[in-house]
């Protein structure tokens, strides 16, 4: 490992933050915005436009979704928007990302900008309603947000209702097929597709279903065009995104960082690392080990997640605990999800904590090709993911668990936040 | 219409009943679970009239065949709300490509 890779960024203080955008109010006031707060700082959204005007400029600000899928905002916007009869939006910020706090965050400090945008791709799609969704466990959140609402309301500003819903908080039911299966009565549990929700959604009808950054920075393109968004990020990736940066990191928390940056980049706006990493994982649960030194260049991939592994973790046992909760996450719909994540746990636990059989690399290897692209949703996948970054990144922790067993540090409280409660959920659980 | 087709599953619907594997080995294989492997999913002309009996012998009707899309090099290029592929029988996985995904 390089020593580099921590002195170069450890800065001695906080870097003034730069080019934020959604988080500007709060680091102008150092307060949520209320609407008033909102409306001085940027005024009403600009709805009434003309039918195409708002998905124009989203596509030609090359907005992706925040949630994760990094699908192009504007061509989602374009396409619910012609297809036939009455659409819906779905303002996702269900968030069940254990790593991620950057919807909460958002929704806290900026909720005008979130309903905003989602007001505004009612308006672009002809919905008449829109559903804000957030998990349960945040009641508080989902209460202030409905007086948010109430205060428009009486303010005359949306054209749209705007709905508050508190959904059962499981890994999967953040999914957008989850959430449209809820709103139409069943469970908050992956649906097999087609039909996608943009064809046939909540009540049959076309929905736009998007996470609540990515209606935020919409909220911010209506008024201020694609050019501007463009300024900062980069050609390929435009504008800004906000991540979560915990882990051996000076000041853990959510930052607004431009598109297309390092993850270097993006720990350097949380002070960087505190120790020599081992590793950092990008992109959460589902995402993908980065090994150190990282690359100074490569571009983090729009990952919403950063953790920081200080060298002195067991990279192994930090997966298989993730591993560990995936399987048990499961909807428990698709056989090689309910059966498959958990095998791979298993696996990934004797490599951790156990003693490796001689057959363990080889059923390993196999059980990860099992998974990508048999289930209804992409829970498999995310775990394969994973656990295949995981031997890559930490592959000489692999050869000494191989050969000496569990290293002195497997038994370290994890540096991951990984939930407890690991029971599946029973079949009510679910709604 | 194309000689060829794809298969596709299901995996919410499939039990893992099995009889797939027992009427396409040639494509269809298990996994240790007891879950379709689909090795490949094109189905030439000569395999069709087995692939046909699969489809059918599936209990839970998770097994799913479609013509295959002529336009075979570019795999990516479906656009979200494209018309023409929504066919009857068109709802096997392979059309999941290049749509919208949360977020």
């Amino acid at each position: 490992m390089n020593p580099e890779a921590t002195t170069a960024l450890a800065a001695p203080e906080m870097p003034v933050p730069h080019g934020v955008r959604l988080l500007g109010g709060w680091y102008a006031t150092g307060r949520p915005a209320g609407l008033s707060d909102h409306l001085d700082r940027h005024g009403p959204a600009p709805t009434g436009r003309a039918a195409d005007a708002l998905a124009d400029d989203v596509e030609r600000a090359g907005l992706t979704g925040r949630g994760g899928g990094g699908f192009p905002t504007g061509r989602k916007l374009r396409t619910v928007a012609g297809r036939r009869g009455p659409a819906v939006v779905v303002a996702n910020g269900m968030e069940s990302e254990p790593a991620s706090r950057k919807d909460e965050t958002l929704l806290a400090l900026a909720p005008h900008l979130v309903l905003d945008g989602a007001v505004l791709a009612a308006d672009a799609t002809g919905a008449a309603t829109v559903h804000l969704c957030l998990p349960r466990t945040r009641a508080d959140q989902a209460e202030s947000l409905r007086r948010a609402v109430d205060e428009r309301r009486r303010a005359g500003l949306d054209p749209a209702e705007v709905r508050v819903h508190t959904l059962p908080h499981h890994f999967v039911s953040s999914e957008e097929t989850s959430l449209v299966s809820w709103l139409n009565g069943g469970g908050a549990r992956p649906a097999p597709t087609p039909p996608r929700p943009f064809e046939k959604g909540v009540g049959k009808r076309p929905t736009f279903v998007a996470n609540v950054e990515t209606l935020a920075h919409v909220a911010l393109i209506a008024r201020h065009g694609p050019e501007w968004f463009r300024e900062l990020g980069s050609e390929s990736a435009p504008g800004t995104t906000l991540v979560t940066l915990s882990g051996a990191v000076r000041n853990p928390g959510v930052y607004e960082v431009p598109m297309g940056g390092s993850a270097r980049q993006a720990l350097a706006a949380a002070g960087g690392p505190t120790r020599r990493l081992g590793a950092v994982l990008a992109g959460g649960f589902f995402g993908s080990w980065l090994p150190v030194p990282l690359d100074p260049v490569a571009p983090s991939r729009g990952a919403g997640v950063l953790v920081a592994l200080p060298e002195d973790a067991c990279g192994l046992s930090e997966t298989a605990g993730v591993l560990a909760y995936l399987g048990a996450q499961s909807a428990g719909q698709c056989g090689p999800c309910t059966f498959g994540v958990p095998s791979v746990a298993e696996d990934f636990a004797e490599l951790a904590w156990g003693r490796p059989g001689p057959d363990l690399m080889e059923r390993l290897d196999r059980r990860l090709g099992l998974l990508p692209g048999r289930g209804a949703c992409r829970h498999p996948d995310g775990a394969a993911r994973l656990a295949a970054s995981a031997l890559r990144a930490f592959a000489d922790d692999v050869d000494r668990h191989l050969r000496y067993g569990p290293c002195a540090h497997a038994g370290d409280a994890p540096v991951l936040p990984v939930p407890a409660g690991r029971a599946v959920a029973a079949e009510e659980g679910w709604r | 219409m194309s000689e060829t087709h794809e298969l596709g599953v299901d995996f919410a619907a499939c039990d893992g009943h099995g009889l797939c594997a027992e009427l396409l080995p040639e494509r269809i294989g298990l996994d240790e679970w007891g879950y379709p492997v689909v090795r490949d999913a094109v189905v030439p002309g000569p395999l069709l009239a087995h692939a046909r009996r699969a489809v059918a012998a599936c209990p839970v009707l998770a097994l799913r065949l479609r013509p295959a899309p002529d336009r075979t090099p570019t795999r990516q290029s479906g656009q979200p709300g494209q018309p023409g592929q929504s066919g009857r029988s068109a709802s096997g996985q392979a059309a999941v490509h290049g749509l919208p995904p949360s977020g």
